[in-house]
């Protein structure tokens, strides 16, 4: 009854607008002429109409094109009239008349069709804007305006950019635009002496954009020819056979400049030698005897000695060409001052960019080994201190992360929800912990072997049993708003807040275990319980309560990490799989027993992967096996790690 | 007497032997093998397409079953592990007498069946968009090849968005590494320069994407617009969008589009800061038909309210009811009267339009490309006309001369330059 | 010239009853299966339950040989599941080559020209590395023409490895767990590597069609089946004889002692590394030799199967089986994995409980890690101790010191609680 009624209010809304659009208003007229481009909706084909808008001269042509960019023009499907719109609701369109602005009425979507610009259209929209938009009073028109520029600049752009930085009042836009007139006077400033002003003005300026606008200016091209000629503009002379030029690209240019004989691929022989087939013979060779590559190079050489085949350049001519004449590179992105100029700025630009590119390089390493540290911090405890070997430390890693998700899901506030998932994580793995210690391990201190095979049980059924709850697909665990994004320090330096968050956590990690361990009863109990256990017993410690605490507690770190790991990266049944081998390794590598060899151990292999990773940048997966490699190679040569226990300490 | 007794014996004999062939060749029920994973690691994707499965059989046992008889599902999983999938098509063909199965979703698991389909002579239907170079007689290909997919998206790149530099990432395995080959030397071929195409693969489920992120913001440096295709698998990309959104790149600076990022991938990240990157694909739950809203409308109900519909679905919901009208067509099951059934078979997509299944068992498709929106869906801002899938690529030198057609040629891999058949079982 | 000094030693046989009825046994249940089978017999079993049980005979070889490395010598090595797949990779690659060359010159034999060697060998190569976006052969392919080669490098390949590797680990006397961390770093360096494409072995694709043996396409697989599972039950019986061979002289004592207290050992004046050494390479290149007969019953390998996983799973069955004990070892890995085939299988019955349906594909998983820990917790010695309790054998008196491998047992007094 209710859609029965809306239907009725939505046809009358419907009769009723469509008379009132002018229909004949010039800004009308002027999109229906260029209407077949506006629906094909190119970026090729598209220019031609922007272009009509933008230089119409109407005043409401700058609404056309920010309503078109914002896809909010929609296109009546009987009429062919165009209008904007606001969207009410999933059906429904309030419709406004381009010609004043006005409003038209409330309609059903169904007669409309949206008009959907790419983001390649909605660029030249927003390119085409520009002249409109520099001088806008609203500030954040100027800046979209600015990210056009950025995006797409053009010739235009740089004298509308110098007649707007006089009437621009505000601080930060001005700045921006200074910025964006030197990066325009670089590309189309009028004189070289102008040009080569700007780019001196960057002087070891980091920013991308900077050598987006150098770059293009040291363009150049391979040219051959049999001596170098004297020009400005003559940039490196290159040697066939180097890593820039390799020789089959150089005998390809002089062929090109039809100074030298073409060479033939393999197959165009084969086929040529097949074409030329006559009673099962080649040029006088049997066919059967084609069965080498010197026998068809032969009967190829026979065929052209005849005429039948155009010759082609043997080796020795190919080395004989090749070494008569000089390849060059030769600049064509700008007058010779100019290249200079932007060379020198390029090179005091790239040794700083090299010297921040390791510093990045070095961040994204820190960050690395705190997430490792993270991960491999619970492990240093029952591992480390206990001995235990629990397979099962990814799985409680996993459970802390599931726990967020789950968290999440009840408090929809992410900030809220994370300082609730935290200690919730910490108190659900704590309890797992301890319950597998009373149930299964402490059953087989005296037996560390199958403590390995027991734990491992538990993981793969813990495994299944989160897949069976919460199925195999990755589940979302959020960052709040405040962890989104990254610092920016320039253009090549930055990190993600999150990233930073889990170093701190880490940092914090870390002083909670020194604290513990050093400064409390229990953790005067656990050194105790580990260094000799009957000892400790007969000093009145019960060593039961102090392996399940110290179990509970390394387990409840690693609930904790699951979290933080959760947010940077996926919550998966699988995840702790991931984590634990490599924990594993940085406990050991870093030596077994000692909190401080675990974080060598963690910063170790972060910076190991990374390093490798950028010698290698085109394959992360060689950077895992190397490392692994080395790690074992590592242990072989110190078998206890990088700290090792000395002493009674060692044999505990 | 005689005349009336000779043509009862003749009617008597007519039936006699019309029965029996008819159920000689359908022998009831008619059983549906389903090769997914429903344990390891690809039953993240794979337990969805058992239950379509389940539900295309459900549907059609509603509308009366097929050839007079029920439709039965058999169930197997081959528990990602890919020598299993041998080994359980080869149960399900021999011991549980299937007569079709749908099934695989990882190349290797194809490769790893095929052997036992092509000896056995099994009919499957593979649903997954892959990296073509392959035609097997006894497989029907109803995800992408390469040039539905891929070529369209990257077109798109040059074209609508002016892109000219590229940074193809993908995990490192076989649909990534030959979607790569076929792209790079297509962008060469659409004069795009060597050195600036930047590739880069990384292993499954990778998490840690600041240095990679950060390689192709610099890849900006000399001022061309730089675009990522991806070919990121999983969960990896999770880590992935979550960097990518970290860094600020906005779908205007660097656009990404992916090959294998659906509504199911989306559904575990928050896409706020995703609006605007990309993916292509053959369909997309957003598309705005009848027959689409029906079917999403009965999956929600079947398996709840949260839950998405994606491509390799829809592809199984094609290659299913073009089975079904094939069988019918052919009044049987079995595989080679079917096989020849279905060429020329016409269905309609979900999306609009038809698809057609060609003599090289791939399916004519529509190409869409969809904006990542909010609200984890996508918005379709592009969609080709129906588009025949090829199964060797024209963009490789080695494959542009190779041709599938079974229906005329009846062989997979021609060589149309020495005119010969190569081989007729695949290379696996 | 000692010979006289020495007690007149029993033949092996009767030294070792259960070595004769583990033959008897395994040569049974050879003929029946082949009475059985498809290919030569009545046709009760299929030809997938044949290629599962030849399967499972080369799983047997491999967990014998973990047991012992494991049960006799006390290394808990978590990286046999990586040889026994380098053996795999060996036989698999001169599988894939001579097939490929089969079908490669019999199409350019259509040609008008005939082939040269370097266009038979790209032919190949894009054959076999086409699915992968590559057209050349790697170097490691380079014997891979070679039958004898190819079935050395089965020996040579996991055999050199576990050499190399087992040199500097022993040397540096890493031992116990960390010795087990270390085996399964090895193994996923090495699946890591094979992963990656550049590797040259088709990365995360592997080896397939590895069942299609070269030349003999016409043989059905019915037939083929039965000749590897004839072939794994031989190698099976020969690798038993010879682990009982082993374990059975001076060096098994010597290995046993090694497991119980190595340093005791070391003072007594052997060389612990070399015993080490050459228990762990043996039982690479027998691991090895499993492997080779395995894929090609499989069809395929790729990397996943030598993820840390599957060696785990091996020191689970030996586990499970009862360590210590050769039988123990077969029969864990013929009832563990048979048990997973059938509960994966989906032939499993569910459980309804009413208000949960407990369905075995979900649920065989947790049952099996939680059986682990059973195990583990309750059974050290596996199902093998049931033939103790049959033949009411007892363990013999020893003083309370560990029952069994390198402080990696039940205690006595445990075991007496």
């Amino acid at each position: 009854m209710l859609r029965f009624a809306a239907l009725i209010s939505v046809c009358l809304m419907l009769a009723a607008p469509s008379s009132a659009q002018q229909a004949d208003a010039p800004i009308q007229q002027l999109i229906q002429s260029q209407s077949d481009l506006i629906l094909k909706s190119s970026r090729r084909s598209i220019g031609p109409a922007i272009d009509a808008l933008a230089n119409s001269g109407l005043p409401e042509a700058q609404v056309v094109l920010d309503k078109w960019q914002t896809r909010e023009m929609w296109v009546n499907e009987e009429t062919g009239l165009f209008v904007y719109a606001e969207e009410i609701d999933r059906d429904t369109l309030r419709i406004f008349d381009f010609a004043d602005g006005s409003e038209i009425g409330v309609v059903s979507d169904d007669g409309f069709d949206q008009i959907k610009p790419n983001s390649g259209i909605r660029g030249l929209i927003g390119t085409a804007l520009v002249q409109f938009q520099l001088s806008d009073p609203n500030p954040e028109t100027r800046q979209r305006a600015l990210d056009a520029i950025e995006r797409g600049a053009e010739e235009s752009h740089l004298a509308a950019l110098r007649a707007s930085l006089a009437s621009e009042t505000d601080e930060t836009i001005l700045a921006r635009k200074k910025r964006l007139e030197r990066l325009l006077t670089i590309a189309y400033g009028a004189t070289n002496q102008e040009r080569i002003e700007a780019i001196q003005s960057f002087g070891g300026d980091l920013g991308v954009d900077v050598r987006a606008a150098l770059n293009p200016l040291l363009a150049v091209r391979v040219e051959a020819a049999e001596t170098l000629p004297e020009a400005d503009d003559i940039g490196r002379v290159l040697e066939p056979g180097s890593e820039v030029l390799s020789r089959d690209e150089a005998y390809e240019l002089l062929v090109r400049a039809d100074l030298a004989k073409p060479r033939i691929s393999l197959e165009d022989q084969r086929n040529a030698l097949i074409e030329n087939i006559s009673d099962g013979q080649v040029a006088g060779i049997q066919v059967a005897m084609l069965d080498s590559q010197s026998a068809r190079d032969m009967a190829y050489a026979a065929l052209a000695d005849q005429g039948t085949v155009t010759p082609v350049a043997t080796e020795a001519e190919v080395d004989e060409r090749l070494a008569n004449h000089v390849f060059y590179e030769r600049y064509i992105g700008a007058p010779p001052e100019v290249v200079v100029a932007a060379q020198l700025a390029l090179k005091s630009i790239e040794n700083k960019v090299a010297l921040n590119q390791t510093f990045d390089l070095s961040l994204d390493a820190l960050s690395l080994a705190s997430i490792y540290f993270l991960a491999a911090i619970g492990l240093a405890i029952t591992f480390g201190v206990m001995g235990v070997i629990n397979m099962a430390h990814g799985e409680f890693i996993m459970m802390g992360a599931y726990t967020g998700y789950v968290v999440q899901l009840f408090i929809p506030d992410y900030t809220l929800s994370i300082l609730v998932a935290i200690p919730l994580a910490f108190a659900v793995t704590f309890g797992a912990g301890v319950a597998m210690e009373r149930l299964v391990i402490r059953w087989l201190y005296h037996r560390p072997l199958e403590t390995l095979l027991a734990t491992f049980g538990i993981s793969i059924a813990l495994q299944q049993i989160a897949k069976n709850i919460f199925g195999t697909q990755a589940r979302p665990l959020t960052a709040p708003g405040w962890l989104d994004g990254s610092l920016v320090i320039n253009d090549i330096v930055s990190i993600s807040y999150i990233r930073i968050a889990i170093f701190v956590l880490a940092l914090l990690f870390l002083a909670l275990f020194l604290f513990v361990m050093n400064r409390t009863r229990l953790g005067l109990e656990v050194r105790a319980v580990t260094q000799n256990p009957r000892m400790a017993a007969s000093m009145g410690i019960n060593p039961d309560k102090i392996n399940m605490l110290t179990f509970g507690f390394g387990s409840g770190i690693a609930g904790i990490a699951g979290v933080a790991i959760g947010l940077y990266a996926k919550v998966t049944s699988e995840m702790g799989s991931d984590y634990i081998v490599q924990s594993f390794m940085t406990v050991v590598v870093g030596g077994v027993g000692n909190i401080w060899g675990t974080l060598l151990g963690a910063t170790m292999v972060g910076f190991l992967q990374k390093g490798i990773e950028w010698f290698n940048p085109s394959n992360t997966l060689a950077a895992q096996t190397y490392m692994i490699l080395f790690i074992i190679l590592f242990i072989q040569f110190r078998p206890k790690g990088i700290i090792a226990l000395k002493g009674r300490a060692a044999e505990a | 007497m005689s005349m009336k007794f000779l043509s009862t014996t003749a009617a008597a004999a007519l039936l006699v032997t019309t029965l029996p062939a008819f159920a000689q060749d359908v022998s009831c029920p008619i059983k549906v093998g389903v090769l997914h994973s429903l344990s390891g690691t690809m039953a993240i994707s794979e337990t969805t397409l058992k239950d379509t499965m389940e539900m295309l059989v459900d549907i059609q046992n509603d509308k009366g079953g097929l050839l007079g008889c029920e439709l039965e599902a058999v169930v197997v999983d081959p528990a990602s592990d890919w020598p299993l999938f041998a080994e359980k098509a080869r149960e399900l063909l021999t011991v549980q007498n299937v007569d079709v199965i749908f099934g695989s979703w990882t190349s290797v698991s194809r490769k790893s069946a095929l052997p036992v389909l092509e000896e056995l002579n099994g009919l499957m239907f593979y649903p997954v968009q892959y990296e073509g170079e392959e035609s097997s007689k006894n497989v029907f290909y109803t995800g992408a090849a390469p040039n539905q997919q891929a070529i369209p998206a990257t077109d798109y790149f040059l074209e609508e968005l002016g892109v000219e530099k590229f940074a193809l990432l993908g995990t490192d395995y076989v649909y990534p590494r030959t979607t790569n080959n076929i792209l790079e030397a297509y962008l060469k071929d659409k004069g795009i320069a060597e050195e600036d195409i930047f590739v880069n693969y990384t292993p499954f489920g990778h998490s840690d994407w600041s240095k990679i992120v950060s390689d192709v913001v610099a890849l900006g440096a000399d001022g061309k617009k730089v675009g990522v295709i991806s070919t990121i698998n999983g969960d990896a990309n999770i880590g992935f969008y979550k960097e990518l959104a970290a860094a600020g790149i906005s779908a205007d600076d660097i656009p990404v589009v992916a090959f294998s990022v659906g509504e199911e991938e989306l559904s575990g990240l928050d896409t706020t800061n995703l609006v605007g990157h990309l993916a292509a694909w053959n369909y997309f739950q957003s598309a705005d038909t009848e027959a689409n809203e029906e079917w999403v409308a009965s999956w929600k109900e079947r398996m709840g309210e949260e839950r998405v519909t994606n491509d390799p679905m829809e592809a199984h919901y094609i290659g299913f009811n073009m089975w079904v009208n094939a069988v019918e067509d052919a009044g049987t099951t079995d595989v080679d009267a079917v096989r020849t059934a279905m060429y020329g078979q016409e269905f309609p997509n979900l999306t609009g339009g038809t698809a057609v299944m060609l003599p090289n068992h791939h399916l004519a498709k529509p190409v869409l490309i969809g904006e990542i929106q909010e609200d984890g869906q996508f918005d379709i801002i592009s969609q080709t006309d129906e588009v025949p899938g090829d199964a060797w690529t024209d963009y490789l030198p080695e494959s542009a001369v190779l041709k599938s057609d079974w229906k005329e040629l009846g062989c997979g891999m021609y060589n149309t330059e020495t005119e010969t058949c190569v081989q007729i079982k695949s290379n696996y | 010239m000692t010979e006289v000094a020495l007690p007149r030693r029993q033949p092996f046989a009767l030294r070792f009853p259960s070595v004769m009825v583990f033959l008897a046994i395994l040569a049974l249940f050879t003929v029946g299966v082949t009475i059985l089978s498809e290919g030569f017999g009545i046709g009760v079993i299929s030809t997938s339950f044949v290629k599962t049980l030849g399967k499972t005979l080369c799983l047997c070889l491999v967990a014998l040989a973990m047991d012992l490395v494991w049960g006799y010598c006390g290394i808990l090595s978590l990286g046999h599941m990586a040889f026994f797949g380098l053996g795999g990779y060996a036989i698999g690659m001169w599988l894939m080559y001579a097939r490929t060359e089969i079908i490669v010159l019999e199409s350019l034999a259509a040609a008008p020209l005939p082939p040269t060697p370097q266009e038979v060998s790209d032919g190949i190569a894009t054959q076999i590395f086409g699915v992968v976006g590559a057209s050349e052969f790697p170097p490691i392919w380079a014997f891979a023409h070679s039958l004898p080669l190819q079935l050395a490098a089965v020996v040579i390949v996991p055999g050199l490895l576990a050499l190399v590797f087992g040199w500097l680990a022993f040397r540096s006397r890493v031992t116990g767990v960390y010795l087990s961390i270390l085996t399964q770093a090895m193994t996923l360096a090495l699946s890591l590597h094979l992963f990656q494409n550049d590797s040259g072995l088709r990365g995360n694709n592997g080896l397939s069609g590895l069942q299609n043996l070269p030349g003999l396409s016409e043989v059905p697989q019915s037939i083929v089946s039965m000749w590897f599972f004839w072939g794994s039950a031989l190698a099976l019986a020969l690798g038993y004889i010879l682990c009982a061979w082993v374990v059975s002289g001076k060096f098994g004592s010597v290995i046993r002692a090694i497991r119980d207290d190595e340093a005791r050992v070391r003072f007594l004046g052997y060389p612990v590394e070399t015993f080490k050494l050459v228990i762990f390479t043996l039982t690479a290149v027998i691991a090895g030799i499993a492997g080779a007969l395995y894929y090609p019953q499989a069809g395929i390998i790729n990397p996943a199967e030598i993820a840390p996983i599957a060696s785990i799973y091996l020191a689970v069955w030996v586990a499970i089986g009862g360590r210590g004990r050769l039988y123990g070892a077969v029969i864990g890995a013929a009832f563990v994995s048979l048990l997973s085939t059938w509960f994966t299988g989906g032939q499993a019955p569910d459980i309804n409980l009413g208000f949960y349906t407990i369905s075995w594909v979900d649920w065989w998983t947790v049952l099996l890690g939680l059986s682990f820990v059973g195990v583990t917790l309750f059974a050290p010695k596996g199902i093998g101790g049931l033939v103790d309790i049959l033949i009411d054998q007892k363990s013999p008196n020893r003083h309370g010191a560990d029952l069994g491998p390198d402080q990696g047992a039940l205690r006595e007094q445990e075991a007496d609680k």
